[in-house]
């Protein structure tokens, strides 16, 4: 009854804090200083469209690698944690038969949801999304292969492989912004271009393929090391 | 904001409220993952009328998609783990 009182309680004391919150809250009438300096600058510093990537990818690039670094690590520690209960002999116990639509569905589904991923982190720089977006897209087809066919191997030394050389790039290309243009993860080393085409913003959709690549297979080896575990 | 994104806006709220009332308090398993899936679908639905696509495609990517694949199969994994054990009594586990 306490216990039941005190979260009661809690709930309250929340809605009230966001009850003013949001009574208090007055849309801004117009940018701010920082807001206003990305706003006027990007286009021709950077030559990216969509703003939002300009900033995550080169203005705060060592976020972003950061950002990298931890679901790395979440990754790793994950398969460390679950290497103790990989399966050993396949298949030794009897899985419910998977549906017809699912089967038939996926085989569909899952080339063209590859495809979307590829095409939301190439297009980063110009429409919104970009590598984690189109990361977690693939990742979401590989799910669909798994809950599919829970029995299938993926093959990890290649997924491996696309996932470290994507990291040692990224950084690679990082280095070479340093000596080759203004900074760590400065993109002008390549021509910039016109605003809008593919080939713009310089290293921009390089970057974004690489986050893209790496992300998707960090979620693929997540969902597949989850996958070949037996019991924990 | 005009009269009608703001009543949309107001529809959209309350029905992630009662979806998130269905996911807490629903009995069936299934249907509470699918609800919880459906506030983030909102989630992402009002993200791109407050003019943020590249959240609302996160939120739809992990929160809606990934996440409640994730759920179903745990879910079925958990349910084949039972009747592994009924099947299997000597067979060791971890």
């Amino acid at each position: 009854m306490v216990k039941r009182l005190l979260a009661l309680l809690l709930l309250a004391a929340i809605g009230g804090i966001f009850t003013t919150l949001v009574l208090g809250y007055m849309p801004d009438a117009e940018l701010n200083n920082t807001a206003r300096y990305y706003a006027d600058h990007t286009a021709a510093d950077i030559g990216s469209a969509n703003l939002v990537t300009a900033i995550v990818i080169t203005y705060r690039g060592l976020d972003t690698l950061g950002e990298v670094t931890v679901l790395f690590l979440a990754a790793a520690i994950l398969g460390l944690v679950l290497a103790r209960g990989r399966r050993q002999v396949q298949a030794r116990r009897e899985l419910t038969p998977v549906g017809e639509l699912l089967t038939t569905g996926s085989r569909v589904l899952v080339p063209l949801i590859m495809l979307l991923g590829v095409y939301v982190f190439v297009n980063g720089h110009l429409t919104p999304g970009g590598g984690f977006q189109g990361g977690a897209v693939i990742a979401s087809g590989v799910l669909l292969l798994l809950l599919t066919d829970p029995l299938r191997q993926f093959a990890h030394t290649l997924i491996a492989a696309v996932e470290s050389l994507a990291g040692v790039f990224y950084v690679a290309i990082g280095l070479m912004g340093l000596f080759l243009a203004g900074g760590f993860l400065d993109n002008r080393f390549l021509p910039i271009g016109t605003l809008g085409a593919l080939f713009s913003a310089g290293a921009i959709p390089i970057i974004y393929t690489l986050i893209g690549l790496k992300v998707g297979a960090e979620f693929s080896v997540m969902l597949s090391d989850l996958s070949d575990t037996e019991a924990l | 904001m005009s009269l009608l994104l703001t009543a949309m806006t107001l529809v959209l709220c309350i029905a992630m409220i009662v979806a998130a009332f269905v996911a807490i308090l629903g009995k069936s398993l299934p249907i509470a993952i699918l609800a919880a899936g459906l506030v983030s679908l909102v989630a992402s639905v009002l993200f791109v009328i407050l003019a943020s696509p590249d959240v609302a495609m996160t939120e739809a990517a992990i929160g809606s998609g990934l996440s409640t694949f994730l759920f179903f199969f745990v879910l079925g994994r958990v349910r084949g783990g039972e009747r592994d054990g009924e099947d299997e009594p000597g067979s060791e586990h971890g």
